[in-house]
């Protein structure tokens, strides 16, 4: 800061001289228009919706991409329609659904807690949602499998999900929540599932434990309509709220004060926008099991693609889904032994990351 | 650590010699609580021993008593292993821990940020797929292999062009490289059910089973790590004024972390190696240490070394009582009892980030 009035006016000119991008408004709506970022979001979108297609198509039955197209938007023959809508559909969809709602929370949670490190992973949510699915799957007999029977496994570890997301955010509070504070006691929710998990797993039966080990990788397998209706509408309707408070998430990246200087309930909006992150980790958890790295690393892809200095929301949402319905692709249709996706996405995801952050060093 | 050394960071309130005096009285503490608790693992288990009999069990000359014989194998096959075996680990990690946090700026770095742990898990169930293994001894040399490689490989990733030694860049390259490897080792561990009956079991964290055909040369790698690293501590307290700074105080930033990786990766790849990955461990005590003594790394890591020994015998000792007759694998329970405490003391903002 100068003291100097006229040296001060002098620095406000160039900064808008360099900084400067065409505003849009519609009525009480305004945004940037940027070019780049609208032209990325735009080929993700179309890439992750090609990639969709081609996995539907894929299988014992394969069908051309055109039609695969022309059933999904309603056209198509009776056969195609059968095996696209009945059979592969809701894999497909559940792939898409769950990348959304871990890109998504991975996206908010980083932003939140400005650490690209604050996936849900870390937060604990994914693993508390595997320590209670586990738990059913290990501990047999009595009340736990009358749960298992009862509710199932995914509505159980979204329970798991959502307690432990809450479990962290109440232990952080304290005259509000730091990102800081929110990772160090995410990490230490985290390890005690994982402590938990660990200790469920040594005293369990061997063929339990295959089993939960799978459940633990994240899978697509199996999915039928009514697991992916419940996954996709309620993470519909979670997107709309994020999307309704997107315009206030922002200025939450200059620190509380500058925030609350532009007019931003920075506390409502931020515990808003968490609760969604955590419920977004919860859905996508319950319906394909906890799938690594997609919330780690979709947000930090899909900055270094839109050349955003903060986690855009939307096309951290879309490298999900692409990151997903690929490594769902791959893991059916290149590997000689058919492996869930969680195993494919880590091994594409991982190295995928490792290769973005030595370029950008390179530079 | 020569009192000329001590003498010179800015003086506090209280004086430098009262602090130092602090310290070091702190540090005699931490070394009575570590001859406690190790006291306290060779008498506690399965059979309670009293002291006189633990006495016995050590020193007594081999007599035709059966029943002396009885507590003399106890003591010398089982709780002496396994007592050294939590020291030297417990050090190991400790410093480990205390070390990476100072090398990459990130207070949330923990060994399992370079893929030490992952490189180790993957190491050892391929070992246990590919050839059968079925003793520690066996794949222990496996388990230090995969973590010396992940750790370097990490470490090298990331200090690349311009961008090196940026705390992000090595926390986001371990992560990239720790979900690769879990994913490759769920992988493996999916296709091979020995492995993964092997793997449960070895990820658990345990320091039983393991004897002194391991400990010894693990030892000698611990040893070895806690020498360099050692040597480097001035230069990490430089490191962590900014590597412009250090750089201008006439720090030679490249060989210092090189040197600094090589002693983390020595001490919790051996580590990690000889009782399974023990998460949470370095993290914990590295942060209670700096709560302890402040940042200067030449107090710092003393303290988290002996602090990790003293946790993670207690954390045996506990899991050795709590489940009976069964018992708790100290990885469990290190993460059982540390994290509530860890996210206390971050409750009452003991902690800044740094």
């Amino acid at each position: 800061m100068r003291a100097d009035g006229a040296d001060a006016a002098v620095d406000v000119k160039a900064d808008v001289r360099t900084s400067v991008a065409p505003g849009v408004r519609f009525g009480g709506l305004s945004f940037v228009w940027r070019p780049w970022v609208a032209g990325v979001t735009l080929l993700l979108a179309v890439a992750g919706f090609l990639v969709f297609c081609l996995s539907i198509g894929v299988g014992d039955f394969p069908i051309a991409l055109p039609r695969v197209v022309a059933t999904v938007f309603g056209g198509g023959e009776q056969v195609d329609r059968f095996v696209i809508m009945d059979l592969r559909m809701p894999r497909a969809l559940a792939g898409l659904v769950v990348g959304v709602a871990l890109g998504v929370s991975g996206a908010l949670t980083q932003s939140i807690a400005r650490n690209p490190l604050a996936s849900p992973d870390v937060l604990g949510i994914t693993s508390g949602a595997g320590a209670v699915a586990v738990f059913l799957v290990t501990v047999s007999g009595g009340a736990a499998t009358a749960v298992a029977d009862s509710v199932g496994l995914s509505a159980a570890a979204l329970a798991g999900g959502l307690g432990t997301g809450l479990l962290v955010y109440f232990m952080a509070w304290r005259r509000g929540i730091d990102g800081f504070r929110l990772i160090l006691i995410g990490i230490s929710v985290n390890a005690v599932m994982q402590a938990i998990t660990t200790w469920l797993l040594v005293t369990a039966d061997i063929r339990d434990v295959a089993r939960a080990q799978a459940w633990l990788v994240g899978s697509l397998d199996n999915r039928s309509w009514g697991e992916v209706h419940v996954a996709l509408w309620c993470t519909l309707v979670l997107l709309v709220v994020v999307a309704s408070v997107a315009f206030q998430f922002k200025p939450l990246h200059f620190g509380d004060d500058v925030a609350a200087g532009l007019g931003v309930r920075y506390g409502t909006v931020r515990a808003v926008l968490l609760l969604c992150a955590v419920l977004l980790a919860g859905v996508a958890v319950s319906a394909a099991g906890p799938v690594p790295f997609v919330a780690l690393v979709a947000p930090q892809v899909a900055m270094r693609l839109a050349r955003c200095p903060t986690q855009p929301l939307v096309a951290s949402g879309l490298v999900g889904a692409l990151l997903l319905t690929g490594s769902d692709l791959l893991a059916r249709t290149a590997l000689p032994v058919s492996l869930p996706v969680g195993v494919v996405t880590a091994a594409i995801g991982g190295p995928f990351l490792v290769y973005l952050l030595v370029r950008a060093n390179r530079r | 650590m020569t009192t000329t050394e001590v003498e010179r960071p800015a003086p506090t309130p209280r004086g430098p010699t009262e602090a130092r005096r602090r310290r070091v009285a702190g540090l005699g503490l931490l070394a009575a609580l570590l001859l406690v608790a190790a006291a306290a693992s060779l008498a506690v288990g399965a059979r309670a021993l009293s002291p006189a009999e633990v006495w016995h069990g050590l020193f007594a000359a081999p007599e035709s008593d059966q029943r002396l014989t009885e507590i003399r194998l106890i003591v010398q096959t089982v709780r002496v292993p396994r007592t050294v075996l939590a020291v030297v680990a417990g050090i190991a990690l400790g410093v480990a821990g205390a070390l990476i946090q100072g090398y990459t700026r990130n207070p949330i770095a923990d060994t399992g940020l370079l893929g030490v742990n992952s490189g180790a898990s993957f190491a050892v169930v391929s070992g246990i797929a590919a050839f059968g293994f079925t003793s520690p001894f066996q794949y222990v040399w496996f388990g230090f292999a995969g973590a010396a490689v992940a750790g370097v490989v990490v470490f090298g990733l990331s200090s690349i062009g311009r961008g090196a030694g940026n705390p992000l860049t090595l926390a986001l390259a371990g992560q990239g490289v720790t979900v690769f490897l879990a994913a490759m080792t769920t992988a493996v561990a999916l296709t091979d059910k020995a492995s993964l009956n092997a793997l449960r079991f070895w990820n658990a964290g345990s320091l039983t089973g393991v004897g002194f055909d391991v400990i010894g040369p693990v030892s000698a790698f611990i040893a070895a790590g806690l020498l360099l690293a050692l040597t480097t501590l001035p230069s990490v307290n430089l490191l962590n004024l900014g590597d412009d700074v250090a750089r201008g105080l006439g720090v030679n930033i490249a060989l210092t972390r090189t040197v600094g990786i090589v002693a983390i990766t020595l001490l919790a790849g051996a580590a990690t190696a000889a009782c399974g990955p023990i998460a949470f461990l370095g993290l914990m005590v590295a942060h209670v240490a700096r709560y302890l003594t402040g940042p200067d790394y030449r107090w710092l890591v003393p303290y988290a070394g002996l602090l990790g020994a003293v946790v993670l015998l207690v954390c045996d000792i506990v899991g050795r009582l709590v489940v009976r007759p069964g018992e708790l694998d100290a990885g469990v329970v290190v993460s059982l009892l540390g994290a509530p405490f860890f996210a206390v003391l971050v409750w009452r903002g003991k902690f800044k980030s740094a």
